[in-house]
């Protein structure tokens, strides 16, 4: 399918964003602004990209703890993100979730979940309820290929599938959970196999191309808001990055990053660009300026951000304590 | 209107009045439909409601935990049913992690009026897998609130309470008392999360208990007041929140202390309340707290292995004399 200019420049800037704010966040964890676990998700953007431009404000996205991408793409304004990762207060979870636990009632983006696997029952819930109330909501559900060994995906698959859910379950197959290798870690590796193994639509797409990404979304929300239950699709992807800022990276060698990352999600749609003669058209140079003032304007918000007083420790862990 | 039912009639009648008033009410858990319900609680419910409010699950006990979290979050009131608290084991992870947690996580964004029912205790033989009395350990989380009904008023009371409620509760079920009989008054005013009950005043020694061991408590306390000793029967009800307040008044006029907790002795709820004692009562006590709790095994299928790992009424009568024997 072809692009329009518009949609074009829109998937540029939000991998390019997604990028920007992702490598400054690495910075500010090596100054120590940023502490505890950071998982990045560069080389993988354009299936955040992909996904959510094909779903609507009012639905529901579930992500893990590798969510920044998703939650800034899903609305979350990219300073409310940044104080969350230095723990302010002005942070979309008053920073008491942290990278890993990003939320906004309001975008519908219900959380970033850090037990591999967790957040696929919920998920199934969210979609359960809106089908119940006959609402035409659909639940997007993003997980590692790390969570495809976990007992709660199966459940899962088979819950949704029997009982015919609004459900997108997105796997970003980046072929490693931590230091694992998909084929170290999973007896059947074809991963649409095993969802097909529950009759659910299932389909491989090149997690590294936005459009080919896209297109696939595209048509599993159709196939899911037609009623016809929930799909699953598998993005073929690689993160360029070490699994987060502790891990040495052992596991795997220069050469086969390299490989990959000359197929990188962003290199790869540039040349998609410049074949479709739409490069020249997207002002690339002042994409980059307005993403850089973006990033800066989140890290000055972060920076300003107040700490919550330690005196309100103990609010929001029961819903009576919630007075603002 | 007042009338004499079960506790698992008392049980099945909240659930079926919550459903009737409030479309967003369903039960869903392993059985609970076409079966009737491992325990019988909700036979019938599927005919009167059908299969999309009275859900027969999967044996996926942390997949529609998770669901029931799900749905919570996004504007339904579900009960999950999990058939006994052993198996609650394999939901923990959605129960603790994501049920106890989403709210403080989240900044205060997302609550999870979520309602868990579960079978706990001991008493049938049932070995060691199906017998246990967790509801200490789930106490021990924040985010949770955690009920045992004990009366039949309160096995009907507590399933509204629970569903009123904006957080995850879990109601813990013995189901040796399912077939006893009380007296129910639907018009009553509920007593409250969070409140304990004096079911029998007493001035020499107080004696905290909940569930099926309430009335071990109380058979004990017969026993002992043909003997001159009139002991207080406090039921605790609700074990997160405790009710302090209760617990240290009864304290202040008995100022002796007996605890009948299923739970074993390590690490469980009646340490928790020996330390509350403790640290607001201390001077009132005339003689060291005492407890009886099961035995540390896995609870034996054998009966009379069974019976001596558990609590019993002779053991609290054995145990209360001691108290009074030291003051
Ligand atoms: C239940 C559970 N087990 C282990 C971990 C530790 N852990 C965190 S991320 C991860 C790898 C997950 O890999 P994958 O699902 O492929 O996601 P990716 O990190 O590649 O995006 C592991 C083992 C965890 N968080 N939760």
């Amino acid at each position: 399918m072809s692009l329009s200019l518009e949609k074009a420049k829109q998937f540029y800037r939000q991998m390019l964003l997604c990028r920007r704010f992702e490598e400054k966040s690495a910075e500010l964890y090596t100054e120590q602004k940023i502490r505890g676990f950071l998982h990045l998700y560069i080389g993988e953007e354009a299936v955040a990209t992909g996904i959510i431009d094909a779903i609507e404000p009012d639905d529901g996205v579930v992500a893990t703890y590798r969510e920044h991408c998703h939650a800034i793409l899903k609305g979350i304004p990219p300073e409310k993100v940044m104080a969350e990762l230095y723990g302010k207060m002005e942070g979309c979870s008053r920073g008491r979730g942290g990278s890993m636990h990003l939320f906004d009632k309001e975008k519908n983006f219900y959380g970033g979940y850090a037990i591999v696997g967790g957040g696929l029952p919920l998920a199934v819930g969210i979609a359960l309820a809106d089908k119940r109330m006959g609402r035409k909501r659909v639940t997007v559900c993003f997980f590692g290929d790390g969570a495809v060994a976990e007992g709660e995906f199966h459940e899962s698959m088979n819950l949704a599938q029997l009982w015919e859910l609004p459900v997108l379950f997105v796997c970003e197959n980046n072929l490693y959970g931590m230091g694992t290798y998909i084929e170290r870690a999973e007896s059947e590796p074809d991963l649409v196999k095993k969802a097909k193994s529950y009759r659910m639509e299932a389909h491989r797409v090149d997690g590294m191309d936005v459009v080919k990404v896209n297109d696939a979304a595209k048509k599993a929300v159709a196939h899911i808001r037609s009623g016809k239950g929930p799909v699953f699709l598998e993005c073929q992807t690689y993160r360029f990055r070490a699994h987060s800022m502790f891990d040495p990276d052992r596991y795997r060698t220069k050469k086969e990053i390299e490989a990959w990352k000359e197929k990188g999600p962003i290199v790869t749609f540039r040349k998609y660009l410049q074949k479709k003669e739409m490069w020249e058209k997207i002002d690339a140079a002042a994409i980059e300026k307005a993403i850089e003032e973006e990033v800066e304007k989140a890290v000055d918000f972060a920076e300003k951000g107040t700490w919550e007083p330690v005196s309100d420790l103990t609010k929001f862990v029961y819903s009576e304590e919630v007075t603002s | 209107m007042k009338k004499e039912l079960t506790n698992r009639e008392a049980v099945r009648m909240a659930i079926d009045t919550a459903m009737q008033k409030d479309e967003r009410v369903f039960l869903a858990g392993e059985d609970v439909g076409k079966y009737g319900g491992s325990y019988a609680v909700s036979l019938g419910l599927l005919e009167k409601y059908g299969p999309e409010r009275i859900v027969d699950t999967p044996l996926s006990e942390s997949g529609f935990t998770g669901m029931g979290i799900g749905a919570a979050m996004n504007g339904m009131r579900p009960i999950i049913e999990i058939m006994t608290v052993n198996f609650s084991l394999l939901a923990l992870d959605q129960i603790m992690n994501n049920a106890a947690h989403l709210l403080h996580m989240s900044g205060g964004q997302y609550n999870v009026p979520l309602v868990i029912r579960m079978v706990t205790g001991a008493g049938k033989q049932l070995a060691a897998q199906h017998s246990h009395s967790l509801e200490g350990w789930y106490a021990h989380i924040p985010g949770l609130k955690i009920l045992t009904a004990a009366t039949v008023q309160d096995a009907y009371d507590m399933v509204h309470l629970a569903l009123a409620d904006p957080d995850p509760v879990i109601l813990f079920e013995n189901s040796l008392l399912y077939n006893m009989k009380g007296v129910l008054d639907t018009s009553a005013q509920p007593l409250p999360i969070g409140q304990a009950k004096v079911m029998r005043e007493g001035k020499d020694l107080s004696i905290f208990a909940y569930g099926i061991n309430l009335f071990k408590a109380l058979e004990a306390a017969e026993t002992l007041a043909k003997e001159g000793i009139e002991a207080e029967v406090v039921d605790l009800r609700s074990l997160r929140p405790l009710d302090d307040e209760t617990i240290i008044a009864s304290v202040r006029k008995t100022h002796r202390v007996l605890i009948v907790d299923e739970g074993w002795r390590s690490g469980s709820i009646s340490a928790e309340i020996m330390a509350r004692i403790n640290e607001q009562a201390f001077f009132e006590l005339d003689a060291p707290m005492r407890r009886v709790c099961s035995e540390e095994v896995p609870i034996p299928y054998a009966k009379h292995l069974e019976d001596a790992a558990i609590p019993s009424p002779e053991k609290v009568v054995d145990a209360a004399k001691a108290v009074m024997e030291e003051a």
